[in-house]
């Protein structure tokens, strides 16, 4: 288990306040002047050694992607904009740090915009976190009462500032063109890519987009060294602390703050209590969050979550959302509930995902029921495959990655419904 | 679900125009921009017209909750110089936005399959009996309006619903009816969790941090 001495996140659950005060007195904007001296280039490199990868759902290394913003202004100016859309089902860590812990956000956002050169950033909050925005901005008001944030800010002689932006409540805002689109005061649809944002994103100037725990984990990696980071995890490609949110079928579901390639099964056990009924009730997780394909229950006995461990058997660690679901559970619908997700949340730009997401919800509705024949299993497969890769965005590869898991590994059960309503009928 | 978005319909007012109040945050919000990139002020925008609207919605009979009227919109593309149908595609692109006149509180039911697995059924349920209602339905004094919504980003909480702007976590149908009970009378319930623990640790007490947690008087 994660040492106390290696949480980043000591206020996640607001056991004290979020005010500048008491973040000061946890370690945040301690002489963060002196780390905006080491220089950008200090500053990516440190980045880069630390291993941190995206932690909103790609898995993007942080360093490699802050480097491909522009080293020479053109007259242009730069922007980092921080994703706290956070709308991926079974989703929640980033609202803990900004209702909880904002200044490690806020230092963030100073020294990454700082290392990509870039003089604002843009928060772009879910709609319904309104209270989360509010704390969000209180905090922001303070850093700036304290020279933190603004001209000059922290005494680094970099000025900077940082606007948060509610969103309207659109899954697809969590896209990264989407949520750019959206900032510019339109319909949060994505972009075709090239250009990509680092060329041309948020009113067609250069752009990073990161997630908030992305920036939020950047102070500490700065103050402790990429080293101590990276030396935390299951290999120099899955490191550092993660924040893992546990819901559904569990005694105690949390979110908590953990080392990166923690067996889930000691995750489950250590922090939630165990799975309800004990661990042999289990049936299947989904482990990174709704588009993430779900693991059954053999493979969860032993999986470590982390980014590579969890692509090697199908899967992702995407958000690190985990959906645990029990023996009680019907897994057909859960999914079914899943497809009726992604129709709800398709932006509709493109025929195969506007199409294919209503077209696979309506089969997944008679999978349920078992009304339906054996090959339409694989017929309802194909759609997914139509789907996945032919699309502007990823949001068409998450509504059929579910599918695709349920059909893998729960084949058995949906050819048995479909036996059974066949007597039921007859 | 698709939202309802009817630019003729009887209930649109004629005019509306931000009051003095909200006139100020009007400029500051615009003032957030970069210069000429006004239009990125329109969701804050339509987002202080339901502000606006709820609060004469609470004074008037019937009483009613914040909703964007076509006069909201015509008058919010006057003032960032924009073309109306871009207004109304934002609008009607983003859920927040009631494009039709709703309840005093509006009910946000969580379903998806997070809060599902942890009951959100019974919720839903338990609050369609109480009020008599069903979703996508008001009450006839205006005070309450019910809405299947997707995650809402509290999914360790579960099950869990929003109403207005605060969430309302760890549900159970009794607890459900009883903040529709104080809501009904206009009284404040307690948000967040309803079992009491704070945020997202574990009901049964923190696994981790236990010296800052006892320092805190948590633990
Ligand atoms: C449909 C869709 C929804 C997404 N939602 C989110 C989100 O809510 N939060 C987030 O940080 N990233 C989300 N992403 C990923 C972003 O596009 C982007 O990769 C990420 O913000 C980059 O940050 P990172 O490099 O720090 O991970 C989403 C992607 C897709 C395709
Ligand atoms: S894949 Fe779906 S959500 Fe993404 S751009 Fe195309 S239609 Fe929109
Ligand atoms: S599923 Fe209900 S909050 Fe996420």
């Amino acid at each position: 288990m994660l040492d106390d001495k290696d949480r980043i996140f000591t206020n996640l659950y607001g056991w004290e306040s979020f005010s500048l005060k008491s973040a000061q007195k946890r370690g945040d904007w301690d002489n963060t002047k002196a780390i905006l001296k080491n220089g950008r280039e200090w500053i990516i490199q440190e980045m880069k050694s630390s291993g941190l990868r995206g932690r909103g759902g790609a898995g993007f290394p942080t360093g490699l992607k802050w480097s491909f913003m522009p080293k020479k202004g053109d007259g242009r100016p730069h922007y980092l904009v921080i994703n706290a859309d956070e709308s991926e089902p079974g989703t929640c860590k980033d609202r803990d740090i900004l209702r909880n812990d904002p200044h490690k956000l806020i230092e963030g956002a100073l020294i990454a915009g700082f290392a990509m050169g870039a003089n604002a950033a843009y928060i772009y909050v879910r709609g319904e976190f309104y209270n989360e925005s509010s704390n969000l901005w209180k905090a922001i008001h303070e850093a700036y009462d304290a020279g933190l944030l603004g001209k000059n800010a922290a005494g680094s002689g970099w000025d900077f500032d940082i606007i948060v932006h509610r969103g309207g409540g659109a899954y697809i805002c969590g896209e990264e063109t989407a949520l750019i689109e959206s900032i510019e005061g339109k319909k949060g649809q994505p972009r075709n890519k090239p250009p990509f944002p680092a060329m041309a994103g948020l009113y067609s100037c250069p752009t990073t987009v990161n997630n908030v725990e992305t920036i939020a984990v950047v102070p500490t990696i700065m103050r402790r060294g990429g080293a101590w980071f990276a030396g935390l995890g299951s290999d120099d490609k899955n490191t550092g602390t993660k924040l893992f949110c546990i819901s559904g079928h569990v005694e105690n579901p949390c979110n908590v703050e953990e080392e990166m390639g923690i067996p889930l099964k000691e995750l489950i056990e250590k922090h939630c209590g165990g799975v309800r009924g004990g661990w042999n009730n289990l049936l299947a997780i989904i482990p990174g969050g709704s588009s993430t394909p779900m693991l059954p229950k053999d493979i969860c006995n032993t999986i470590r979550m982390d980014f590579d461990s969890l692509r090697e058997v199908g899967t992702g660690l995407g958000t690190a959302g985990i959906i645990v679901m029990d023996k009680s559970t019907d897994i057909v619908q859960a999914i079914c509930n899943l497809s009726h997700f992604y129709m709800h949340e398709s932006c509709g730009q493109c025929t195969p995902c506007r199409e294919g997401t209503g077209w696979v919800w309506r089969m997944m509705k008679r999978m349920v029921q078992g009304n339906a024949t054996v090959e339409e299993i694989d017929q309802l497969f194909e759609v997914t495959k139509e789907i996945e890769g032919h699309t502007i965005c990823a949001l068409g590869d998450a509504a059929a990655w579910p599918v695709q898991g349920l059909i893998k590994h729960f084949r058995p059960e949906m050819e048995r419904r479909i036996m059974e309503y066949r007597k039921m009928a007859a | 679900m698709k939202k309802v978005f009817d630019l003729d319909a009887d209930y649109q007012p004629e005019i509306f125009e931000f009051n003095d109040k909200f006139k100020t945050s009007v400029k500051e919000i615009i003032a957030r921009y970069p210069e000429g990139k006004q239009q990125s002020a329109v969701m804050p925008l339509l987002d202080l017209v339901q502000r606006q609207v709820a609060e004469e919605g609470a004074k008037s009979t019937p009483v009613y909750g914040g909703w964007v009227s076509r006069a909201a919109m015509d008058h919010v593309a006057k003032v960032l110089d924009m073309h109306k149908v871009k207004v109304y595609e934002v609008a009607s692109f983003y859920s927040m936005y009631n494009t039709a006149p709703v309840g005093k509180y509006l009910v946000q039911f969580c379903s998806t399959t997070p809060c599902w697995l942890r009951g959100s059924e019974g919720i839903i349920k338990a609050t369609t009996e109480h009020l008599g209602i069903g979703v996508g339905e008001t009450t006839v004094d205006g005070k309450f309006s019910l809405m299947e919504v997707e995650c809402l980003g509290a999914c360790v909480n579960a099950p869990m619903v929003q109403i207005n702007d605060d969430y309302y976590e760890d549900l159970t149908a009794d607890s459900m009816t009883q903040i529709l009970d104080r809501l009904s009378e206009d009284l404040k319930p307690t948000i967040g969790s309803q079992t009491g623990r704070k945020a997202s640790m574990p009901c049964s007490g923190t696994t981790c941090l236990k010296e800052q947690a006892k320092k805190a008087g948590v633990a």
